[in-house]
């Protein structure tokens, strides 16, 4: 079945390549009712979207005779491909932590099949402002009653949702086992929003603590109907200086809390703004180049080249000293001096440096199960500035690099940046293989863009193949293993 | 013409037994493994301070140097040759490819490019520090090279091996000491050996090569004046005391013809090298000695009669040119107002010039003439030697000894007025104590050796090893006090032997009749050995404890034990470097112009190149004035950010507050309204209650100690052990952006102009840095 899918709608954008939406126009000519549903739930979009529709009939129009043939097919698959109108939420309730500086959303829906055909899968809809800072988007799917309660890990893959308004992006979780009509299933998804805090005011002087907006909506944005959320927001303080109300509201302590709302239409939105203060850390590190150097003599060599930044509200003017000193805890709350590397056990030869020499300020913690890295930068960082430093140590390749029957080898090495707490906007990963080694491959569970290059070392003639991985907007959770293959 | 021929080739080796030639190829191997194990020793006595602290560039200089060499390896030579710093001197930048003496840098950048054309990925830096470790291996072999030529290879290998570890160079020469120094002493004792050579074997192949090595030293060091002033000097010398001949002939013409040509090929010799007196001597003798050569040749060709006859000629003729030419030559010197002389070099004639009328060149501390100390510490237990040596010279005194004798007894005079030029003593003073321990060793294992039945061996191999011994056996730790007492009765028995020694040549029968007794031989050579050692362990101490520190970062030891680091300067630079609008200007005392541009890659006023006297008079000023006038000099020079360096917290004693009396004397050597009277109560320097206004309230005071008092509540300075004198104040016109860990560095920001401004019409730069400067100078300026 799937594949006789795949290749009518392939067959369908063959015959009409002028209608990128050829889907939704499909949906919109076989049930009437849906389209009404839409008008509704977008108000303000309705007139344009009706006008595309119509724009959409007349083209289908010409090309009836095919258009219907596929049709047919298309009726019967339409539920499986995007069967947006035939899903609806139950109950939603959406966590978010902003005591850092990643907003960490967790999110629990409780979807429910009221269509006549199964689901494979459910949809995730982000606001393109939210899509564009979003690290990672993890879900599962609960099954199973309280206690004996199993989680199983769901595939998410971006997607485009065709019909979303303001160009809207979607995520969509594919099911193990499709949902069939009337039944309910529990996913609970999790996401974080990187740079989602916007410091307000932007500059601040060294005494000021740091305030932040955050922006959301009250409502969560769905593309199905919600019968009733609730968004919970915690903030690090208790101090909020201001937040919008969409009542109900209601403020407790550290928390924030939206809703109940009750049965809101798909792609509802209402925006709130959150203004509160935010002292910790905004350790962010703009580039990161690590460098994985394998050496069949036994040394596993990582050089990681940062360029660290305090993302938070600018300082404004004057750094004094004295002040920094003498109250520390009046002064410069929100700046850093120091963070902590998480490194592999076995560490050996840690350095830790800039192009202008070494950095005295470090200290190594080693045990049997980690090594810890403590590290301050050259001055402590403020809003604003700027500081950049290279981190190398070696690791004992056995510990590594594994050698499979057929001759391949393999290394098992954590993707993501060791510094924790940190949010990295740029990651190249090079691993560096050995000379004349062949066919480099990597196997890593998110999207990575991937490219060969080669260097020159030591005595090299002809050169080391180099696999560069290169990921944006890296945070802490995409701190786990990969596989390089050679 | 009755010079010793054969004496030259080292009486040692010749003076071998019957199976010469394998017994010369076995010290010829082991004079070679000596040789690379002085190399090595060379090299990683060096490497004490990256042990220590880390391979990072030391000082001042070597920092600017490594830039240029950046610079180099990343834009290559021809870019290199055309550079304008734009960085530095602002507004007025520094041609650099024409200023610099490129030989280090060029050397570094060979060999980096070398190195990465093997596949060896070492960055510009690593090369950069080793560059001089490895170089003073080369040294230490080309002193092997000069003492074989002169005394044989036993005196060699330990001139060698005392130049390897000898403090004074070391000094200049730790891994990271990345300084013309590190390359110039290579060039300049192969440059004698090449002369020597010349002059030992009359070869025109060692001639050219001579000229070479003296293009390589032009390259390197401004220090070449020496050779060129030397070598005529000696060949003077050795016409008048009549040892003129055509192997001398060969070794100084070619020298002159050919060196000449290729040092004003450098850029920053140029047209200096047939224009400024320090190269006239060289042409002077340049004449005399054609002059002699024409002389001998006539002599040669003409009845003694006729010869006679012709020198009245000749000389009456000749007597009445030269003294036209003089004449000529002094007027045209004399019209120069130095008399052709660089400051630097007038300071070398006359110790006091500079104090009198460069306050520039005498705040710089390695201008200062050395202390009797710094002998010691420098050259240590090779002071006492030299003398011995001067006089086994003597003994018989060939062309080459002469010319060693002759530069020991220059390097000891210009030694004697800048202690920068110890290191030009230094290896003198290692070739002359290597023959001083050779010959003594020679003669006492001789003794030994004929007194002991039945041992029959080559002596000189048996020098060669004791020699060596005296590198080797460091491990015997002797007393100060021990090696003291022995010196003057060692050397005094030295002198006797080298008496003794006078006639070793004639035959074996007469040698053989002055042999010292048993006991006192066997006991001398303890003693060497002793003193030997002594020289190490001290040699090992100053490389460990005294010349590695990088000096940018310090370290002092807590009371329990543990390793404190003060790593403020780079703090401050690297915080420059990342917060700081790339192109804005830093102002701060020259002495840290060079570091700021390497490291904070900021564009400076002034740096370490001191080649603009009013330039830095100006920033002297602006830190001598008050804040408002300073506002205005910094203003009209671009200026963003003010850089001082403040030690009153940690007590880090060559801060700015220390050597502020500078800035006042050059600032108020070009404008006279900074008077260093005004600055000093009683003739006093102090910054305490009892300091006068104008030193409270000038800038340098200002940006120091503001708001230092709020650190202890009382004002404190540990560094002049005395609480300051204002200690609550306000900044107007400067604000403070940075202060690093230990309040060493401090940064300000020069705040912005007021709105309400006077209608102040655009000038062109200069115009606008002259007319704030003559409205400092008095407030009658018409302009404003």
């Amino acid at each position: 079945f799937p594949p006789v899918s795949f290749l009518s709608l392939h067959h369908l954008c063959l015959l009409l390549p002028s209608l990128p939406t050829d889907a939704t126009a499909v949906r919109v000519l076989l049930s009437g009712d849906f389209k009404v549903s839409q008008a509704e739930t977008r108000p303000g979009n309705d007139a344009s979207d009706q006008l595309g529709a119509a724009a959409m009939e007349a083209s289908l129009r010409a090309h009836r005779p095919a258009a219907l043939l596929i049709f047919a097919f298309l009726s019967l698959l339409s539920v499986s491909s995007s069967a947006a109108q035939e899903i609806q939420i139950l109950n939603a309730e959406r966590r978010i932590d902003l005591s850092s500086q990643v907003a960490i959303v967790f999110l629990t829906l409780k979807v429910e099949n009221t269509g006549k055909a199964a689901a494979s899968d459910v949809l995730l809809a982000f606001p393109p402002t939210e899509a564009e800072h979003l690290a990672e988007v993890k879900a599962q799917a609960a099954s199973g009653k309280k206690r004996k309660k199993t989680y199983a890990h769901l595939i998410v893959e971006p997607t485009d949702v065709p019909d979303a308004p303001n160009g809207a992006k979607g995520f969509r979780l594919a099911l193990h086992n499709p949902l069939s009509p009337g039944e309910t299933t529990t996913i609970e998804v999790l996401y974080m929003l990187t740079h989602s805090m916007e410091p307000f005011p932007a500059e601040i002087s060294q005494s000021d603590p740091q305030l932040v907006y955050y922006r959301d909506s009250a409502y969560i944005l769905s593309p199905y109907r919600i019968k009733q959320q609730t968004t919970f927001i915690k903030t690090p303080s208790t101090n909020v200086q201001s937040f919008s109300r969409v009542e109900p509201t209601n403020r407790a302590g550290m928390e924030l809390k939206y809703g109940p709302y009750e049965d809101l239409p798909a792609y509802s939105y209402s925006p709130v703004l959150v203004h509160f203060e935010n002292n910790n850390p905004f350790a962010v590190v703009e580039e990161l180049v690590r460098e994985v150097e394998i050496s069949h003599w036994g040394n596993l060599q990582i050089t990681e080249h940062y360029t660290l930044a305090h993302g938070g509200a600018k300082l404004k003017g004057v750094f004094s000293r004295v002040d920094y000193q003498s109250r520390p805890s009046a002064s410069g709350v929100s700046s850093f001096k120091n963070l902590l590397a998480r490194l592999p056990p076995r560490v050996h030869s840690v350095y830790y440096r800039d192009e202008i020499g070494n950095i005295s300020s470090s200290r190594l913690r080693t045990d049997s199960r980690k090594s810890e890295l403590e590290i301050e930068p050259r001055y402590p960082l403020f809003g604003g500035w700027k500081s950049t430093f290279i981190i190398g140590y070696g690791l004992p390749l056995e510990d590594f690099l594994f050698e499979s029957t057929d001759g391949k080898r393999y290394l098992n090495f954590t993707f993501g940046c060791p510094l924790s707490g940190t949010v990295v906007d740029k990651l190249t990963l090079k691993v560096v293989l050995p000379e004349g080694s062949k066919d480099p491959s990597a196997v890593i569970p998110f999207p990575v863009e991937e490219h060969m290059e080669t260097k020159y070392s030591y005595l090299d003639v002809v050169g080391r193949p180099v696999l560069v991985l290169e990921k944006k907007n890296v945070v802490p959770e995409h701190n786990i293993p990969f596989q390089v293959i050679y | 013409m009755a010079s010793p021929e054969s004496a030259v080739n080292g009486p040692t080796m010749t003076a071998g037994a019957a199976s010469k030639s394998l017994r010369n190829a076995f010290g010829g191997v082991i004079a070679f493994i000596i040789l690379v194990l002085i190399g090595v020793l060379a090299f990683s006595i060096r490497l004490f301070s990256v042990i220590k602290y880390e391979s990072v560039i030391h000082e001042f200089d070597p920092y600017f140097n490594y830039r240029v060499t950046q610079f180099l390896s990343k834009n290559g030579i021809y870019d290199f040759w055309n550079w304008f710093d734009d960085r530095t001197w602002y507004p007025l930048g520094r041609v650099i490819g024409g200023t610099v003496y490129p030989g280090l840098t060029l050397t570094a950048g060979t060999i980096w490019k070398v190195v990465n054309s093997l596949n060896i990925p070492l960055s510009v830096e690593t090369v950069c520090v080793f560059t001089a470790p490895i170089f003073s291996a080369f040294a230490s072999w080309a002193a092997y090279l000069l003492t074989k030529e002169v005394k044989g290879p036993g005196a060699g290998l330990t001139a060698a091996a005392l130049l390897a570890m000898v403090p004074s160079y070391i000094s200049r020469s730790v891994a990271g000491s990345y300084d013309n120094e590190a390359v110039a002493i290579f060039a300049l004792v192969f440059t004698f050996y090449l002369y020597i050579k010349t002059l030992n074997t009359g070869s025109l192949f060692y001639a050219t090569l001579n000229a070479l090595a003296y293009f390589y030293m032009v390259c390197s060091w401004g220090g070449y004046t020496f050779i060129i002033n030397l070598i005529p000097m000696h060949v003077l010398l050795c016409i008048v005391t009549g040892r003129y001949s055509s192997r001398l002939y060969i070794a100084y013409a070619p020298l002159v013809v050919l060196g000449t040509l290729l040092a004003s090929l450098v850029p920053v010799v140029g047209f200096n090298a047939v224009l400024t007196s320090e190269h006239f001597a060289s042409f002077l003798v340049f004449i005399i000695i054609h002059v002699v050569a024409l002389a001998y040749y006539i002599k040669g060709i003409l009845s003694p009669k006729m010869f006679k006859v012709a020198v009245t000629l000749v000389v009456s003729v000749g007597l009445a040119v030269c003294c036209a030419v003089i004449a000529i030559l002094i007027a045209v010197v004399a019209s120069s107002p130095t008399k052709g002389w660089s400051g630097r070099s007038l300071t070398l004639l006359d110790p006091t010039y500079a104090s009198k009328y460069i306050p520039i060149i005498a705040s710089v501390s390695e201008h200062q003439p050395p202390t009797w100390p710094s002998y010691f510490m420098d050259i240590n237990v090779l002071a006492f030697l030299v003398p011995a040596g001067i006089i086994a010279c003597f003994m018989p005194l060939t062309d080459s000894s002469s010319f060693v004798i002759l530069y020991i007894v220059t390097s000891v005079y210009f030694s004697g007025v800048m202690v920068r030029l110890m290191l030009v003593l230094a290896p003198a003073a290692c070739i002359l104590s290597g023959i001083a321990l050779s010959e003594a060793f020679n003669v006492l294992t001789r003794s030994i050796k004929f007194q002991l039945p039945g041992i029959a061996g080559n002596p000189s191999i048996a020098s060669e090893e004791n020699g060596s011994s005296t590198v080797v056996a460091p491990n015997d730790i002797p007393k100060t006090e021990e090696a003291a007492k022995e010196k003057p009765a060692k050397k005094n028995r030295k002198k006797e032997k080298e008496n003794v020694e006078k006639k070793p040549t004639p035959s074996k029968t007469e040698k053989r009749l002055l042999v010292l007794p048993l006991e006192a031989s066997v006991i001398a050579v303890l003693l060497l050995v002793l003193l030997g050692a002594f020289y190490v362990v001290h040699c090992v101490w100053a490389a460990a404890e005294a010349y590695s520190a990088p000096s940018i970062v310090l370290t002092s030891h807590s009371n329990d034990g543990g390793l404190h680091v003060f790593d403020d300067f780079r703090e401050a630079y690297s915080w420059l470097s990342h917060n700081t609008d790339v192109d804005d200007k830093v102002a701060s005392w020259w002495d840290y112009g060079y570091q700021t541009t390497a490291m904070a890659n900021r564009t400076v006023l002034v740096d370490n190149n001191t080649w603009n006297n009013t330039h830095i008079a100006t920033v002297g000023t602006a830190m001598s004035s008050p804040e408002k006038q300073a506002w205005e000099i910094f203003h009209s020079l671009d200026v963003k950010y003010v850089l001082v360096v403040f030690g009153g917290v940690v007590g880090y004693p060559s801060d700015d507050i220390n050597k502020f009396l500078w800035m006042v004397r050059i600032g108020g050597g070009v404008f006279p309204h900074i008077k260093e009277p005004d600055y000093l109560r009683d003739g006093q320097y102090r910054i305490d209650a009892q300091a006068t206004p104008t030193m409270l309230n000038c800038l340098m005071y200002k940006l120091s100690y503001f708001r230092f008092v709020e650190t202890d509540g009382k004002g404190f300075d540990r560094v002049r052990r005395t609480e300051i004198g204002k200690k609550h104040f306000k900044l107007t016109h400067f604000e403070e952006v940075f202060t690093t860990h230990h309040w060493m560095v401090r940064i300000y920001k020069l705040k912005p102009q007021r709105n309400r401004i006077r209608g102040k019409t655009k000038k062109s730069k200069s115009s606008r840095s002259v007319s704030s400067k003559r409205d400092v100078r008095g407030k009658r300026n018409p302009w404003h």
